[in-house]
């Protein structure tokens, strides 16, 4: 009998995991039943530690599942199904790790890792409050046991492949032999996963009726690194698409494409309206349903990848353990429900709205916004099935619904973008609308006439492409509105702290986005959007072209001229190419060489594209080769000049350093000057609020 | 005179939507992303780059055929779905139960807004009888418990 010691170590590491998850789950469960009434039982403090510390240890087990999956990757070990299936011997060592996440089993492991991770950091660092942490740590158990017993029973990444171990694998799917697929979906799922911990923490509130807002400050950081994180890894898996799958674009709305977007719709919406709990103690049952609904849909996302429910290129073979994950589902949000209604009352508003013309209304209507878009995805996504329940037949929902519906939705939020700062807390005077909103509406009509008079942009003479510039031309004027509202509202926090300290203007500035890093953080953000904003609309003026190109031959495309050097063939253990050289000029000049190739990987007997892409801020210059003529044994080669293609990755960059910003502490921090007493009146009386 | 600008600007804006040029090459682009390829890359026809691609060049060159043929753009598009099936369409444009997946999301998105333009009013007016009623010291007492709360749980 064949011994495989590092699969059945795995295989042990994972039952084991599974083991400390239950202990976790029921005996902290049982600490904090019994110390209900009683927070000094000692009984109950003694078991809910042994609780937290098997949940530390799941932490190192899952390490150790996790190791002994890439040890066999590294060692070739073709007795596991899953490395036979997802690598092969001459697969680089980067994508040999990465093969870790390429299959089913190996995702779903990574899942159950990163949320032990997560586990373990909230576990480490219970005691920034000691209760809710143990609620927290109990529910994320939960979570985990689910994750470990799919792991166990449904999708065992270390099962045996019977039979005589293959002398090598089938290689990894050529689409994913990319550098950035090495960290786009350690990135989404650090994203997918992370929602578990403010969900954790939000239901952990809800039902030991945590007094004030403090668990919403513990959770800030983790909601936003978690959106950070799910932000980094959408925009990765959109320049993925666009460098690798070679059709000219980022964003296909594809059904797991459209998974990864709604968590990040709702997440945002939490972290907007959860301001108005801090602030105003307004919108709590908004806020627990919104982070109960981003924890519903990242599961609802892995589901979409894993059952094959909706057809999708991401899509992993229709399996068993979409039945899993309905059951998962369901048990969570009978959870959730019955959680919310039996403590309903803990969640009345301490405040009402005064006014239509306030900061808190922007708010609700920036949520809106945000939630019909994630409604719109959603309901595109989910159309194809009700269509074939109701009409027996599949129907496509692709880019042409998605655009249609969301762009003017996206709109309209970018237009709050730039009004909901204007606006002031509680009541806005029509004399101080009149004054915030002169310069950036100034903005928007100069943008607007100077587009059009100076020719960038003629919706009436674009033809079928119509529509999108005059949505391009609403998101640029939008944009310069936008963007004005943001330097003005520098400008005018850095006048005043000028004025105090007599520093210079930029020191001032400095200072300013210290002392409040949170809201000079956001606006930075704000920024960032708008860029990308810019770069989408960009997508309007397009244009493309294909041609044979043999030796000699040229293209024209926009200022560019494209001239074939050569194209030849080459091979290497790995994968057989074929490529063109196409000079490229401007101007007369020769800028750059570009390579486009075709490629045809070995071991799983599958072609993929590379492409040549020449960028700058004003335009890309995006070359594919398409094959040969087999008449001609010329090359085909298809030319996209995509315009402001980069605004939108150096968006996504200002995106994630603004959230960086706004997640470091205030120059001058908020002390508690005396710890809060849970006393009993306080306790009642907030709960009968 | 307000109402009068607006309107102006209304018909202005439908104008510029409407008005265009409907050139044969536009027209093939517009068609042509409107379906899908059907070898089960899940790209637009027009944008498929599949090596090899078994029905791009093919369905590129029927397009072409059916445009030469006179037909309008939903008969031709009728004529793709008859053969290759409704999921070759790009969008769900047949009509009947079709329209649902339009005119749900804009549904959806009308009712929120008035749904919330209600629960503002609601709010707006609970708090004007808040303040008139003997609730106004209830309320009082409350909000300073809560400000205590708030102030020492900051964090």
């Amino acid at each position: 009998m064949q011994q495989h010691p590092m699969p059945e170590f795995g295989s042990f590491t994972l039952l084991l995991a599974l083991i400390l998850c239950v202990y976790t789950l029921v005996v902290g469960g049982i600490a904090l039943w019994r110390s209900r009434g009683n927070a000094n039982d000692s009984t109950a403090g003694r078991l809910g530690e042994t609780a937290r510390r098997a949940g530390i240890s799941s932490f190192i087990a899952m390490s150790c599942a996790a190791f002994a999956l890439v040890w066999a990757s590294f060692t070739n070990d073709y007795s596991v199904s899953y490395i036979l299936h997802h690598t092969n011997r001459a697969l680089p060592s980067a994508y040999k790790f990465s093969a870790l996440w390429s299959g089913q089993e190996g995702s779903l492991l990574l899942w159950a890792w990163l949320l032990a991770a997560y586990g373990f950091v909230l576990r480490i660092r219970h005691r920034v409050d000691v209760r809710l942490t143990a609620f927290a740590s109990v529910i994320l158990a939960g979570i985990q046991v689910f994750f470990l017993l799919l792991l166990n029973f449904a999708a065992p990444p270390f099962a045996i492949q019977p039979g005589p171990m293959a002398t090598d694998g089938f290689g990894l799917n050529p689409l994913l032999q990319y550098p950035e697929m090495v960290i786009h979906p350690p990135m989404l799922y650090l994203g997918y996963v992370g929602f578990s911990v403010p969900f954790a923490f939000a239901l952990g509130a809800l039902m030991m009726r945590y007094p004030g807002e403090k668990w919403i400050h513990i959770t800030r950081r983790w909601t936003m690194v978690t959106w950070l994180f799910l932000t980094c890894g959408i925009f990765l898996g959109a320049h993925w698409a666009y460098s690798v799958l070679g059709w000219g674009g980022y964003w296909g709305w594809d059904p797991v494409e459209n998974a990864s977007l709604m968590p990040w719709l709702t997440g945002t919406a939490f972290l907007h309206s959860v301001m108005m709990q801090e602030k105003r103690g307004m919108m709590k049952s908004w806020n627990v349903w919104l982070i109960f609904s981003t924890f519903l849909l990242t599961i609802l996302g892995t589901l979409l990848t894993r059952s094959g429910i909706v057809s999708s290129v991401h899509a992993f073979a229709q399996s068993s353990i979409g039945e899993w994950f309905y059951g998962f589902i369901l048990i969570v949000f009978a959870v959730c429900l019955f959680t919310f209604f039996k403590q309903k009352d803990h969640l009345k508003s301490e405040n009402k709205l005064e006014s239509l013309v306030s900061r808190e209304s922007s708010f609700l209507f920036n949520n809106l916004v945000l939630l019909a878009a994630c409604f719109t995805v959603l309901w595109g996504t989910l159309f194809p099935v009700l269509s074939e329940y109701v009409q027996g037949s599949k129907v496509t929902v692709g880019a042409p619904f998605y655009n249609r519906v969301n762009l003017p939705i996206g709109l309209f939020l970018l237009f709050l973008t730039g009004i909901g700062p204007l606006l002031a807390w509680r009541s806005t005077s029509l004399r101080s609308m009149r004054r915030n909103f002169i310069l950036p509406g100034v903005a928007v009509g100069v943008t607007l006439v100077g587009l059009m008079a100076s020719g960038v942009d003629r919706p009436w003479t674009e033809g079928d492409n119509m529509q999108a510039s005059l949505f391009s031309l609403i998101a640029f004027s939008l944009g310069a509105g936008v963007i004005t509202t943001i330097v003005s509202e520098f400008l005018r926090g850095a006048g005043v702290v000028r004025t105090q300290t007599g520093k210079n203007l930029a020191a001032s500035t400095l200072l300013l986005v210290r002392r409040n890093t949170r809201r000079y953080g956001g606006y930075i953000v704000h920024f960032g959007i708008v860029v990308m904003f810019v770069g989408i609309a960009g997508g309007a003026f397009n244009q493309s072209h294909e041609q044979e190109m043999g030796f000699g031959d040229e293209m024209k495309m926009g200022p560019f001229r494209l001239v074939c050097q050569s194209f030849t063939q080459d091979s290497n253990p790995n994968f057989e190419t074929e490529y063109a050289l196409l000079d490229v000029y401007k101007g007369g000049k020769k800028i750059t060489q570009l390579a486009p190739e075709k490629r045809f990987y070995i071991a799983s007997q599958q072609s993929s594209t590379v492409v040549a892409n020449h960028s700058t801020l004003a335009n890309d210059l995006y070359v594919i080769y398409e094959g040969k003529n087999p008449d001609t044994e010329k090359p085909i080669i298809k030319v996209f000049l995509n315009p402001l293609m980069n605004w939108i990755w150096i968006g996504v960059l200002i995106v994630v350093f603004g959230t960086f910003v706004a997640l470091v502490p205030n120059l001058t921090r908020t002390v508690a000057k005396a710890p809060v007493e849970l006393d009993a009146p306080i306790d009642a009386e907030v709960h009968h609020a | 005179m307000l109402k009068r600008w607006m309107q102006a600007g209304f018909v202005c804006l439908l104008a510029v939507v409407m008005l265009g040029a409907n050139d044969s090459e536009s027209r093939f682009n517009r068609i042509g992303h409107q379906m899908m390829c059907a070898c089960g890359c899940a790209q637009v026809l027009l944008d498929c780059n599949h090596v090899g691609c078994p029905d791009s060049a093919r369905m590129i060159v029927e397009l072409r055929t059916q445009m030469a043929g006179g037909g309008t753009d939903t008969s031709i598009l009728n004529w793709f779905a008859a053969k290759y099936g409704a999921t070759i369409l790009a969008a769900p444009i047949r009509g009947g139960f079709d329209r649902v997946a339009w005119i749900t999301p804009l549904a959806v998105f009308f009712l929120a807004t008035v749904g919330t333009g209600f629960l503002i009013r609601v709010w707006k007016l609970r708090s004007v009888q808040s303040h008139v009623g003997d609730g106004a010291v209830h309320d009082a007492g409350l909000d300073a418990v809560r400000d205590r709360i708030r102030r020492e749980t900051e964090y």
